[in-house]
């Protein structure tokens, strides 16, 4: 088969999703009966999303792209001379001349959408295990001057310098040490980790194996969230692939020095991505947010010295070895060190994954990259970070994607996602939702979080209905102010971001004449009246929407005995 | 559609057991009960606590404080609908509200016998293709009402 014509479809989930599948099958079966010998190669995904499925054929110029393909395009693909790279409608052209990619600089993602994922072969040939290579002829205390000299900050959003963390646990004297790799990926908009976990898994191993060498750990986890089952397999394939090549086991690369790495899936609890929550199910118990200190680098797992870097940061770990801490720290600005992966997502023309050296504006992005809407209305919101990250306006857009101009702006960068929202979103609404899904989700260990969260979507929804809403609105900033100072971890903490910017920026929303509170249906408050029935069966009537009535929350008069109608901030001692 | 066996101590038992070596076991054996009978029938409470010597409010708690985790059989198909921002801002709660008024179907709503049922789920990594859905391990992007209807089938 060695003239067998290469052809890649992407195995990865968000190419699945719109039909890569089929694609696939429908290419195989027409290859068969054409009597076209082909190898089909399953890669991960280029990050161009809008294309997918993304089918590329290997040509003496290059990698020739054909996209979005859908089953029924095979056949007029070949018919076309695709296999040779051949002018067709969906033709694109080289793919890496695409100017989507060739605007990136891909460190973390150098092998994502190229290569088979789960080919450790390939892995090599394109420069992998460089990282661990060197890693392993260097001391513990080396490859971790390594990494805090290169600047990396941990990318799964607080961004605290991964060195440190190392060094403490490296210092920290212990029988057992323990890596964890946090993929509990549940911001909204955000898919790096996935898409990494897909499309080049051998890169988390390398870079988790890497830790475990500099800091003497010989067990490893990766905590996945379970909305995640393609990775989950991707992962667990890889894993015992690496066994048997013995990058894992009881000799990392023959060096004598074991490392063990186990997934284990999480079961749709978002807190799970706060680490100490994180450790606690690994525990196998409710994920309750600890208290720190003590830090899980010196007391973590099982109370044992513990790293907890997201996948991105392991991941940038491997070539922050391979090519010297000095050339990734080369990329970037100010105190935001190397690249990051951003994604953009939501309601964008063309979305995906790209890799670039921080300190790109926010515009250049979502307008050049992104290509505006995919409503083809105007933006109007953009929310960067994750649920708990701010609302921004269109006028806000040229800041810089870097750690401390989103923070001066009273935003965050997280984990790189971005969210673009037409003209058509109900900010209050959306604010709303921000504290509806911390009721949902919070471990309720702390009250400011437990309890503010729901009292949060109640104040939301009377100012909604028009009730009382000066006194309501500054119930509301208090106890924005009261759970952002006295949270005990970020859910809490950080949930005001999103409801504080939409109040400062989109106040207009909050001020129109009285509505009805939004659906109920989207109720899931764990407080009292957490599932409204009556609203429920408002909305099955076939005037549906029209005749829904209000929240009763939305029109109940504020009881002390719930602890209403006050200024929150007032009653603090 | 996925067709679970009914519950049975024995065939739990063994679950159980083979993963109880495990650190932190709970999670492990939890997912393992619920992949193999669709749930995971209160009677496991007593059987995890004894074997890995937790109290039984530990293992109550550990299977009430995650969503994942069903008490109950699933409906014949589950569908796990995206309702998170990304999703939201291409429409995600306009299609909540047609599943309701066009398909009579609520979305974490009780559910009706023989039909398939939508949960709400936050996330599903599919943003920039979405709204999404989850369904028997596969992931959809760009669905709209009518599909999610036709997975759950008709109503008997």
């Amino acid at each position: 088969m060695s003239d067998a014509i290469r052809i890649h479809v992407p195995i990865d989930a968000a190419a699945l999703s719109v039909g890569a599948e089929a694609v696939a099958q429908a290419i195989l079966r027409e290859a068969q009966a054409r009597g076209v010998a082909i190898e089909l190669v399953r890669n991960g995904t280029r990050g161009m999303l809008w294309l997918e499925p993304l089918v590329e054929v290997e040509t003496p110029d290059g990698r020739v792209g054909y996209g979005p393909a859908a089953a029924q395009d095979v056949a007029s693909l070949f018919d076309a001379g695709f296999q040779a790279g051949g002018a067709h409608a969906l033709r694109l052209g080289r793919v890496d001349e695409l100017d989507w990619m060739k605007r990136q600089q891909r460190l973390t993602f150098a092998r994502v959408g190229l290569t088979d994922p789960l080919s450790l072969a390939d892995y090599r040939a394109h420069d992998g295990l460089r990282g661990l290579e060197r890693a392993l002829s260097l001391t513990g205390a080396a490859i971790v001057e390594e990494v805090t000299a290169s600047g990396l900050r941990g990318r799964g959003g607080a961004g605290f310098p991964t060195g440190i963390k190392w060094r403490t646990v490296h210092d920290a004297r212990a029988e057992r040490k323990y890596i964890v790799c946090n993929a509990d990926e549940g911001d909204s908009g955000t898919f790096a980790d996935r898409m990494l976990m897909e499309g080049d898994p051998f890169l988390v191993i390398e870079g988790m194996a890497i830790a475990a060498i500099a800091v003497g750990a010989t067990k490893g986890y990766i905590y996945l969230r379970s909305e995640y089952p393609h990775a989950h397999k991707t992962l667990q394939r890889a894993i015992l692939r690496a066994h048997h090549a013995g990058m894992l086991g009881p000799s990392v690369l023959g060096s004598g020095r074991a490392f063990e790495i186990e997934v284990r899936l999480g079961a749709g609890a978002y807190i799970c991505g706060e680490e100490t929550s994180l450790l606690e199910s690994l525990e196998g118990h409710r994920a309750v947010v600890r208290a720190k200190p003590p830090i899980p680098a010196l007391a973590g797992l099982f109370g044992k010295p513990t790293i907890v870097n997201n996948v991105l940061s392991f991941a940038a770990v491997p070539w922050i070895l391979a090519h010297g801490a000095e050339a990734y720290a080369d990329y970037g600005m100010g105190r935001s060190r190397g690249t990051l992966p951003v994604q953009l997502g939501g309601n964008i023309r063309r979305g995906g994954l790209i890799e670039l050296a921080f300190g790109i504006p926010l515009r250049e992005i979502i307008e050049e990259m992104g290509g505006g809407t995919l409503s083809g209305r105007p933006i109007r919101a953009v929310q960067v970070g994750g649920p708990l990250g701010a609302y921004l306006t269109e006028r806000q857009l040229d800041t810089p994607m870097d750690y401390e101009a989103l923070a001066g702006i009273r935003a965050m960068l997280g984990h790189g996602g971005i969210v673009v929202f037409d003209d058509s979103v109900d900010m209050a609404r959306q604010a709303r939702f921000a504290f509806e899904f911390c009721a949902r989700e919070s471990c309720g260990k702390c009250t400011p979080c437990r309890i503010g969260a729901t009292r949060g979507v109640e104040l939301v929804d009377r100012i909604i209905a028009g009730v009382e809403r000066p006194k309501n609105l500054a119930v509301l900033r208090d106890l924005n102010r009261l759970m952002t100072d006295a949270s005990l971890c970020a859910m809490g903490g950080l949930t005001p971001m999103p409801v504080t910017s939409a109040l400062d920026h989109f106040f207009e929303d909050f001020d129109r004449p009285s509505r009805p509170a939004p659906s109920p249906l989207a109720g899931e408050g764990w407080g009292e009246g957490s599932r409204d029935t009556a609203g429920l069966s408002a909305l099955l009537t076939p005037t549906g929407n029209d005749s829904a009535t209000p929240h009763p929350a939305a029109t109940r008069p504020p009881s002390p005995a719930r602890g209403e109608g006050e200024p929150v901030a007032e009653r603090r001692t | 559609m996925a067709a679970y066996p009914a519950w049975d101590e024995d065939g739990a038992r063994l679950i159980v057991a083979s993963l109880s070596h495990l650190e932190g076991a709970t999670l492990p054996i939890l997912h393992a009960l619920q992949d193999e009978f669709g749930y995971v029938d209160p009677q496991a409470v007593p059987l995890i606590a004894e074997t890995l010597n937790l109290s039984l409010a530990d293992v109550h708690g550990t299977i009430s404080f995650y969503h994942d985790f069903r008490t109950t059989p699933p409906p014949p198909r589950l569908v796990k609908l995206c309702r998170a921002e990304a999703c939201q801002a291409v429409g995600c709660e306009t299609l909540v509200e047609e599943l309701a008024r066009e398909h009579g179907i609520v979305v974490d709503g009780p559910g009706s016998e023989g039909r398939g049922a939508v949960e709400s789920v936050y996330c599903l990594g599919n943003c920039a293709l979405g709204p999404s859905a989850l369904v028997e391990g596969e992931l959809l992007g760009r669905v709209d009402a009518d599909r999610i209807a036709a997975l759950c089938g008709e109503p008997r």
